[in-house]
C-alpha cells in the first residue's frame, strides 16, 4: 500500500487544525491573502524546502515544530556531536547517541517519529557549501549560537539576491532568514527579508559583547573567582603551555590543570568560590541554556516560518525581544536597515571595462576619474580568498603591489563578472564593483 | 507587505544551477578591514608591515617614540584581526620585551579599547593612538607589570633610568631586556 494512504487512513483529522487556518479566511488574515487546500497539500507538504541550521537547543525544538506542523521537506546542517550535557534540553537525542552527529541523529528521530517527513542531515559546517546549495531553499531558519556563522549565513543569502536591469531587485531571489537566540532566560527572535529589511550585519551592534575583564584587573587586583580563572587562561596557560596545545574546554584533563591553578590564585587573593563547573563555565564562555526559553523562542520562529510559507498572516516586523528573567516580558519593534550597511547596503555598482586587456592602473585612474576617487585602495576574492591588488596608503603594501599597476586585469585573476572592493577616504565604506567587458554581454548569475 | 511566494513553485534544484565560483565576494569583515587598512593614518611614530600584502588580517605595527620615557625604543606589535571583527576587537601582542607596566613580560598589553571597552566602531587606528598613548603616558594604577608600575609611581627618575637600562638591553631587577633602541 501506497505510503501516503496508509497514512492518511492512521491520521484522518491529522492536519484538520491547519486547513482551518489555510482553507478559510478570518479578520486576522493577510489582505492578499486567498484560502485554499493548495497552501496546504501542495505548497507547505510538498514543493516549500526548508533549511534549518543548528540542530542543537534551538534546532531540536524548531525541527520537531516545522515536521508537526506539516513540512516535509526540511535540510538541517551542523557541524557538532552530541555531548552528554546537551541531553537535559535537546529532546532528540539519548545517551546512546552521544559523540555521534546532532544533524544525522536528530533526522533519523524525526524521520522515524513523524511519518512522511523528510529530514535530510549534513554533518557539516555552513561554509561547507556554496551558492547552489542555498539557492535551493525557500526559507532559512537559524538557531545558532555563533555571531560569526550568522554573518556568515546573512552574506550568503544577501550574495544570492539578483537585479533586474532597473537595479529593482527581483523578489523571486529573496530567501528569508527566521533567526532564533537564546541567552539563559532570555531570547529574540528576527525576521530577515535580504535586500530588503536590517541584515544581521545592519545591527551588529546590538549583539551583546562577550565579558570579557580588564587585563589589569586579573592581573593585579582579582576580585572574583571568574578573575581568577581568566588569569590562568588569558596569561598562565600561553606562559607554562602544560600540554603544548591549545586550551581545549571539552578536554577535562585542560580543564582540570586550569581549575588548580586558579584555585591556587583564589587563594592567594582570599577569593571563594572557584570551581571546576565555574572554570568549565569561563573557559568555555558557556551561558547557562533555559529548555523553557528555547522552546518559546523556536515555537515563534516556526510561527513565522508558516506565515511566511503561506502568507495567511503578516510576519513578524521584524525583531522581537523575549525575556522571562521576572515575569515574562516581550517586545517587537522594527530594527532599521542601514544605507551604508557593509553586507545589504550597496548592491555592486557594474563598472564597464574595455577588455580585460587593461592595465591596473587604467582601471585606477577610471575609478578616480568616474568616482572622483582621491586613493582608491583596490582588492578582490579569489577563489575566496583575499587578494590585494593595489593599497596606496600603507607603505609596505604600496611596495609589494606597485608591480600590479603594470600588469593587465586578465593576468591578475580579473575577469568579466569579477568583483573588485575599492576602499577610498571618499566613501564611509569599501565599495563593491562588478567588472563588465564592454565588449561580452555580462554573464548573471 | 511582499508577496514572496506567489512564486509558489519549485526552487531550482542544487545541481541544475552553474556552478559559479564558491564565495566570490568578500565578506562583511574583510571589507571592513580593507577600509581600516587603507584609510590608516599613522602619526609618525609609527609604521606597519604586512608580511603577506593579500592578508590584511595579520599584520605587525612598529612604534618609535619620539618623546617620553621611550624615545629612541623601537617596539613590535602583532595584530590578528579575527572573523569576526569588528564584533571583536584584533588580538595585539607586544613583541618586544620591554619595561612597562602596562605591558607584561609575555607582550600581554593592558589597554582598555583592546578588550573591555571594544566598540564595532573603533577602527585599527584607534587602536594605535591608544598603544603609542602607552608609551607616552605609562599609567601605573592598572599595571600588568607591578614592579614597573610601583617604581613608576614612587620614583619617576628610578624609572626612567630603569626604562632607559632595559632599552639598552640589560637587566632591571632579575629580568633581562634585549636591546630595542633604533
Amino acid at each position: 500500500m501506497d505510503v501516503a494512504v496508509q497514512i492518511k487512513d492512521a491520521f484522518p483529522k491529522r492536519w484538520c487544525h491547519l486547513k482551518k487556518v489555510l482553507e478559510r479566511t478570518g479578520p486576522f488574515c493577510h489582505p492578499d491573502f486567498e484560502p485554499s487546500t493548495d497552501v496546504t497539500n501542495h505548497f507547505i507538504m510538498t514543493t516549500c524546502k526548508i533549511l534549518v541550521i543548528g540542530a542543537g537547543g534551538l534546532g531540536c525544538e524548531l525541527l520537531k515544530n516545522l515536521a508537526l506542523m506539516g513540512f516535509k521537506d526540511i535540510h538541517v546542517i551542523d557541524m557538532d556531536t552530541i555531548d552528554l550535557s546537551n541531553l537535559n534540553r535537546q529532546f532528540l537525542f539519548r545517551r546512546k547517541d552521544i559523540g555521534q552527529s546532532k544533524a544525522e541523529v536528530a533526522a533519523k528521530f524525526i524521520n522515524q517519529r513523524i511519518p512522511g517527513c523528510n529530514v535530510t542531515p549534513h554533518y557539516n559546517k555552513i561554509q561547507d557549501f556554496d551558492e547552489c546549495f542555498y539557492r535551493q531553499f525557500h526559507i532559512v531558519v537559524c538557531g545558532l549560537d555563533s555571531i560569526v556563522a550568522r554573518r556568515w549565513i546573512n552574506g550568503m543569502l544577501i550574495s544570492l539576491l539578483t537585479y533586474d536591469d532597473d537595479g529593482d531587485l527581483e523578489q523571486s531571489s529573496i530567501i528569508p532568514m527566521v533567526d532564533g537566540g537564546t541567552e539563559g532566560f532570555k531570547g529574540n527572535v528576527r525576521v530577515i527579508l535580504p535586500g530588503i529589511s536590517a541584515c544581521i550585519e545592519c545591527t551588529l551592534d546590538l549583539f551583546p559583547p562577550q565579558v570579557t575583564y580588564p587585563l589589569c584587573t586579573i592581573a593585579s587586583t582579582p576580585r572574583l573567582p571568574e578573575h581568577c580563572i581568566e588569569y590562568v587562561k588569558v596569561i598562565q596557560w600561553p606562559k607554562e603551555n602544560p600540554y603544548e596545545a591549545a586550551i581545549d574546554g571539552d578536554d577535562p584533563v585542560h580543564i582540570n590543570w586550569i581549575y588548580e591553578k586558579a584555585s591556587e590564585r583564589a587563594n592567594q587573593f582570599n577569593i571563594s568560590g572557584v570551581n571546576f563547573r565555574l572554570v568549565q563555565g569561563v573557559v568555555k564562555n558557556i551561558i547557562p541554556a533555559v529548555a523553557s526559553t528555547n522552546a518559546a523562542i523556536a515555537a515563534a520562529c516556526t510561527t513565522e516560518v508558516f506565515k511566511i510559507a503561506t502568507s495567511c498572516s503578516v510576519p513578524l516586523s521584524n525583531y522581537m525581544v523575549f525575556n522571562d528573567v521576572d515575569g515574562l516580558y516581550t517586545y517587537t519593534y522594527e530594527a532599521e536597515k542601514k544605507d551604508d550597511c557593509l553586507a545589504c547596503g550597496q548592491t555592486a555598482k557594474v563598472l564597464e571595462i574595455k577588455s580585460t586587456e587593461i592595465k591596473l592602473q587604467q582601471l585606477i585612474d577610471q575609478l578616480t576619474e568616474s568616482y572622483q576617487m582621491k586613493n582608491p585602495g583596490v582588492t578582490t576574492s579569489i577563489n575566496g580568498k583575499n587578494r590585494t591588488l593595489y593599497l596606496p596608503t600603507v607603505s609596505s603594501i604600496e611596495e609589494q603591489t606597485r608591480e600590479n599597476l603594470k600588469k593587465n586585469l586578465g593576468d591578475l585573476g580579473l575577469e568579466n563578472g569579477s568583483e573588485i572592493n575599492v576602499a577610498d577616504v571618499t566613501s564611509p565604506n569599501t565599495l563593491v564593483f562588478v567588472l563588465k567587458v564592454a565588449s561580452e554581454s555580462m554573464q548573471v548569475e | 507587505m511582499i508577496k514572496l511566494f506567489s512564486l509558489k513553485q519549485q526552487k531550482k534544484d542544487g545541481e541544475a544551477t552553474p556552478k559559479v565560483g564558491n564565495q566570490k565576494k568578500a565578506s562583511a569583515a574583510q571589507l571592513r578591514i580593507t577600509k581600516d587598512i587603507n584609510e590608516l593614518n599613522l602619526p609618525k611614530t609609527c609604521n606597519t608591515e604586512f608580511p603577506d600584502p593579500d592578508d590584511l588580517l595579520s599584520f605587525k605595527l612598529i612604534i618609535c617614540p619620539d618623546e617620553g620615557f621611550y624615545r629612541g625604543g623601537r617596539f613590535v606589535f602583532s595584530f590578528k584581526v579575527g572573523p569576526n571583527y569588528p564584533h571583536e576587537p584584533p588580538k595585539v601582542k607586544c613583541e618586544t620585551p620591554v619595561y612597562h607596566p602596562n605591558i607584561d613580560l609575555d607582550g600581554n598589553v593592558c589597554l582598555n579599547i583592546l578588550r573591555e571597552d571594544w566598540k564595532p566602531v573603533l577602527t585599527i587606528n584607534s587602536i594605535v593612538y591608544g598603544l603609542q598613548y602607552l608609551f607616552l603616558e605609562p599609567n601605573p594604577e592598572d599595571p600588568l607589570n607591578k614592579e614597573a608600575a610601583e617604581v613608576l609611581q614612587n620614583n619617576r627618575r628610578v624609572f626612567e633610568m630603569n626604562v632607559l637600562k632595559a632599552m639598552r638591553g640589560g637587566c632591571v631587577g632579575s629580568t633581562f631586556f634585549e636591546r630595542c633602541l633604533k
